[in-house]
């Protein structure tokens, strides 16, 4: 420990005597350190979003109307991907679902990580009974299988993809609220949070200026990787018929339709099936990216 | 005379040695051409500051670089062979039975799930030195040798139930087991108590005289290097500065470098201060009673003492210390005064105000008049804010002041602690430790606080860094009258700064008055041990 520090001390100083250049040659540092899966990762996240904004842009195809005569063909230069049982292109259907699937992932890491951070926050910060009643309730959530939570929360609040969005939301509030926690109670450890409050801070106002920007850096790691999730979750949830009904082009429904035609139109399931867990690991890897840079 | 060719032939020679760091994607050289030899029963001291090479150089010996670290040129002659060019493999032969290493800290470098007694058998069972019997005799004997009592208890013992200077004899058990031809001791006693780090120190000159061991000793302590260094190596940036018998070096030194290191070292140096301890003014800035600090400790069916009956009292624009070992409570008498912790019992008065009895919102307008600076600036600095961000805060918790009145206030106590405006917009970890310290202090003081708590505020600190904030903190006082508590473990560092001083030990207030009382007149034994324990005290006398 001591060792690395003495021996890295003056290659800090020799990084200081040239301020002037530093600027460059961070460019070219990043430059150079550019890591080709983080880069996909991130192109997958962009097109994806970019489906979501404007799918328009994308295909000249309906997503929802069928081509008469033109039912279950195999990928071919009009059809990108084939098309479904209804003449559908499956391509357009995709690119159109992709604002459902994303919007619920967004739904699903909003609800998780605004309620899961501030009871974490509130549990590691107050402690005492009202820090043990919070962490106890979050054992409890943990304790209940994720689909099955999801699933009873879905038939307590009705169908649909907002409603699945919501109830995978909540599946990851324990988590949020766990991690969020143990970082605040390591934070809150730290001399510089002492010196705030030595300085006169209220304990809203160090709450606000140190306690939550240092113990954010891995919530929101988690965020990306909860991102993933809730896309394979909803997916699921759409595939078992709890989330948006038909004709709604979800990734999950467009995966349960494609099954019945399995061995006449393998691509049918093949295809949403492979965005769907590209999407997924690719928010992974952009998780882990951000997991890494912390301070 | 074959045995005095022998005795003169040196145990290792390092000639113009040459390492590198990889750094992002080139290699840059951190020590170049380093050269000097250790003859069998002498000490050669390293010394210098960090980032001065001198641990990277000690490594290099023993074949433990970093990963990123490489041998660039030069050669490691032990007893006359090369060993720079030789593989992990070949090098663990003589690792342990002709090198061996004392690390530096022992709290982190005894695996924590085994016994005393396996670890110091490991060496022995890897050299393949007798059966299990013999080795478990073996290593009783070793552990009765560094003077731990009851070897065969500590021998079944976990090192957590060891204190530090414990741990540290196990390690040079661990070190002479084979009795090797070289020692490499790195900073073996920094993370120990003066008394402590005296007997460990001692008791490595005994081993070396017992087994005419050759010892290079790794440390940033010019002290400690004058007391057991029969050379001196003074390394500065991965150069040599200076090196020659350790009288010569002390008394002429020839490199400007090693005349700063000496001046700045607060054990050798002559103390310059004029004491203001009796013409200061006769107001009192802080009047402890009778203070009593009980912690629970076994779920709180039992109570700890940490502190008991300590009192003093300190005149306004001096500097009273508090001085004592780990575990004496001179930090919690600190909490106390700073009001971190409430006291059992006892008064504590600052600036007119009972602390004891502050609270909510009275308790926060009393942080304007006290400010604490933490002993580590790389904690005590939030690592996402700017240096500005940092200074302007307590303005922020205090009443609305605008905008530019804060720019100006900052960068008037920038200024004051002398930092160049260009640190404003940067992040801690993108100054030196140094540096950092003087931020502290700038946030400490921009709401122009009457008293200031240093919390071994520059035990951190490289010697030169040390003198340097030590003079800004005599300047500061002298500009704006501030009143010092000035917690430290270091008795030369108290000589310099303070004018009256409390010596606690285990909680108890043992001694207290003027430095000089102290210092030449100790009230009790302790006193007196911790005064004699000080590095470099015996050499300072001699010169």
């Amino acid at each position: 420990m001591t060792s690395a520090h003495t021996t890295n001390q003056p290659l800090l100083q020799a990084n200081n005597g040239f301020l002037s250049k530093v600027s460059l040659s961070l460019v070219l540092r990043h430059l150079r350190r550019v890591q080709p899966g983080l880069v996909l990762a991130w192109s997958i996240i962009g097109i994806v979003t970019l489906w979501a904004i404007a799918p328009e842009f994308f295909t000249s195809q309906s997503s929802t109307v069928g081509v008469a005569g033109a039912q279950l063909r195999a990928p071919s230069a009009d059809h990108w991907l084939g098309t479904d049982a209804l003449g559908r292109d499956l391509f357009a259907r995709i690119v159109y679902g992709s604002v459902h699937s994303l919007s619920g992932a967004f739904i699903a890491v909003a609800v998780g990580l605004l309620i899961g951070t501030a009871l974490g926050l509130i549990a590691g910060s107050v402690r005492g009974a009202v820090g043990d009643i919070i962490m106890r309730v979050v054992d409890v959530l943990l304790s209940i299988p994720n689909l099955f939570l999801s699933l009873s929360i879905i038939v307590l609040l009705g169908f649909g993809t907002i409603n699945a969005a919501i109830a995978v939301g909540i599946t990851s509030i324990a988590r949020f609220a766990r991690l969020a926690r143990s970082e605040v109670i390591r934070v809150r450890q730290s001399d510089y949070v002492e010196a705030g409050f030595g300085s006169g801070g209220t304990f809203a106002s160090v709450l606000w200026r140190h306690i939550l920007p240092n113990s954010l850096t891995s919530v929101i790691a988690l965020a990306a990787l909860q991102f993933g999730f809730a896309i394979l979750t909803i997916s699921t949830l759409g595939f078992l018929g709890y989330g948006a009904p038909p004709p709604t082009p979800e990734w999950g429904l467009l995966i349960a339709e494609g099954r019945n035609y399995i061995a006449r139109a393998w691509w049918l399931t093949a295809a949403p099936g492979i965005v769907v867990i590209l999407v997924v690991l690719a928010a992974n890897r952009i998780s882990q990216s951000l997991g890494k840079a912390r301070p | 005379m074959t045995a005095a060719k022998a005795m003169d032939r040196p145990v290792l020679e390092i000639d113009n040695l040459v390492i590198a760091y990889k750094d992002q994607d080139a290699f840059h050289s951190v020590v170049h051409g380093v050269s000097f030899a250790v003859r069998p029963g002498e000490v050669v001291a390293l010394v210098g500051e960090s980032g001065s090479g001198k641990t990277t150089t000690a490594q290099a010996v023993i074949g433990l670089l970093a990963e990123n670290g490489r041998l660039e040129s030069g050669a490691i002659r032990l007893n006359g062979t090369d060993i720079s060019k030789w593989s992990q493999k070949q090098l663990d032969t003589i690792r342990g039975s002709k090198i061996s290493l004392i690390p530096q800290d022992p709290t982190s470098s005894l695996n924590p799930v085994k016994t005393i007694g396996e670890q110091v058998g490991e060496i022995l069972k890897i050299h393949g030195r007798g059966d299990k019997k013999a080795i478990e005799a073996r290593v009783t004997e070793l552990l009765a040798r560094v003077g731990l009592s009851h070897p065969e208890l500590r021998a079944r013992q976990y090192p957590h139930e060891l204190s530090g200077g414990m741990r540290q004899r196990v390690l040079i058990a661990i070190a002479i087991a084979l009795e090797p031809a070289l020692i490499i001791a790195d900073e073996p006693t920094s993370a120990l108590d003066v008394t402590v780090q005296k007997r460990i120190l001692d008791l490595i000159d005994d081993l070396r005289r017992e087994f005419n061991t050759a010892v290079l000793l790794v440390t940033h302590d010019l002290g400690v290097a004058a007391d057991r260094a029969n050379h001196l190596v003074v390394l500065q940036g991965g150069r040599i500065q200076e090196r020659g018998p350790t009288a010569e070096v002390l008394s002429a030194p020839r490199s400007p470098y090693t005349r700063k290191l000496l001046a700045d070292a607060p054990s050798l140096a002559k103390p310059q201060r004029v004491s203001k301890a009796n013409t200061g003014s006769d107001e009192y800035a802080i009047v402890v009673e009778n203070l009593v600090q009980d912690f629970p400790v076994k779920n709180g069916r039992e109570t700890f003492r940490a502190v008991d009956g300590v009192s003093f009292r300190v005149r306004k624009g001096t500097t009273h210390a508090i001085v004592g070992e780990s575990g004496s409570g001179k930090t919690t008498t600190a909490r106390n005064v700073v009001a971190f912790q409430k006291p059992t019992s006892g008064r504590i008065v600052v600036d007119g105000a009972d602390v004891t009895a502050l609270r909510g919102e009275n308790l926060r307008q009393f942080r304007r008049k006290i400010q604490l600076v933490y002993q580590n600036p790389f904690g005590s600095l939030d690592p996402l804010q700017s240096i500005f961000q940092i200074i302007e805060e307590p303005l922020l918790n205090f009443g609305r002041i605008a905008r530019e009145d804060r720019t100006r206030k900052v960068h008037d106590i920038l200024e004051r602690v002398g930092l160049p405006e260009s640190t404003l917009t940067r992040k801690p970890r993108a100054l030196s430790g140094g540096q950092r310290q003087r931020v502290a202090i700038a946030r400490a003081l921009v709401l122009d606080p009457q008293v200031l708590v240093l919390d071994e505020a520059v035990s951190a600190l490289d010697v030169t860094v040390q003198a340097q904030i030590l003079g800004l903190l005599d300047e500061l006082q002298q500009k704006l009258g501030l009143t010092y508590l000035f917690i430290s473990h270091d008795l030369a560092v108290v000589r310099q700064i303070a004018d009256t001083v409390s010596v606690l030990h285990d909680g108890r207030q043992v001694d207290s008055g003027t430095v000089e009382d102290v210092f030449l007149r100790p009230g009790s034994d302790y006193t007196r041990e911790l005064i004699d324990a000080i590095p470099g005290t015996k050499t300072f006398a001699l010169a």
